[in-house]
């Protein structure tokens, strides 16, 4: 899995790419907190549109990072999540914890 | 004519075999005519039972995994993933939603997410011997009602 950036007015967007499992969990985790602490984003956009597939381990890492996000007082969406990673994000109810948005592409 | 085919991998439980795993699941579904997201749904499942073998039956050994799926009548598939690990000591407990002995890398929704996306979850374990998860999945033939 890769993740790429774009970055403008305290808004930072991470698109991530590839499959995301627990194999490939550790080491985005690694590149989010880097970025987060890079950028200091007062908004952070996870746009999911280039990830093929998502698993539990992705659940478990989108969390960490809202928390992480929270506690500098920014704030987080999850956006363009394609059929397979919705169904996973729908079946753990995270859409109540990060709000979920389809953009037009 | 596809009754009764069936495949057995077997693997170390190292991380990079688990999107092998759920490939090679996908593959062998491909001859019951399944729809994206019915494939989707396999490798997700898949993807789970292998990660806990993986996460949870060795947490700090490389141990073996095996995975059998079956073809069977009225176009369902049968996947067992078993390991010779840890075992765990409630399992009614363990398929709870956010259940997770596993700390902030995990979320506790691997059982839960099988179970939706599968039509049958069966957990047998034993502490100390190991874990078989069977998932059943029939497959919907094209021009079914959803
Ligand atoms: N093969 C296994 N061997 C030993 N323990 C297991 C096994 N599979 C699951 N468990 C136990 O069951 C618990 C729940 O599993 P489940 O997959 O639902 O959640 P998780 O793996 O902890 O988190 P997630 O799947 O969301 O990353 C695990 O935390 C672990 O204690
Ligand atoms: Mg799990």
């Amino acid at each position: 899995m890769n993740i790429s950036t774009a970055f403008a007015d305290g808004r930072l967007t991470a698109y991530f790419a590839g499959e995301l499992d627990q194999h490939e969990a550790r080491r985005a985790m690694q590149t989010m907190d880097e970025l987060l602490e890079e950028y200091l984003p007062r908004d952070l956009v996870v746009d999911l549109s280039g990830l093929n597939f998502m698993d539990s381990s992705g659940i478990a890492l989108l969390i960490r990072v809202s928390r992480r996000i929270r506690e500098t007082g920014g704030r987080m969406w999850i956006e363009n999540p394609g059929q397979q990673p919705k169904r996973v994000i729908d079946t753990a109810g995270i859409d109540r914890l990060i709000p979920v948005t389809v953009r037009n592409l | 004519m596809n009754a009764e085919n069936y495949i057995k991998l077997e693997f170390p439980s190292k991380s990079c075999n688990e999107a092998y795993a759920r490939t090679a699941a996908a593959a062998f579904a491909a001859q019951l005519d399944p729809t994206l997201e019915e494939l989707g749904d396999i490798k997700t499942a898949v993807s789970e039972a292998v990660t806990n073998c993986i996460v949870h039956a060795y947490p700090d050994t490389v141990g073996r995994i095996r995975m059998r799926l079956r073809i069977l009548p009225e176009n369902r598939l049968e996947i067992a993933v078993q390991d010779w690990g840890r075992g765990i000591e409630n399992v009614d407990k363990a398929m709870e939603p956010l259940f997770t002995t596993g700390g902030e890398e995990r979320s506790g929704m691997g059982f839960t997410i099988m179970e939706s996306f599968m039509d049958r979850l069966r957990v047998r374990s034993k502490p100390g011997r190991g874990t078989t998860v069977t998932l059943l999945r029939r497959i919907r033939s094209r021009g079914e009602p959803g």
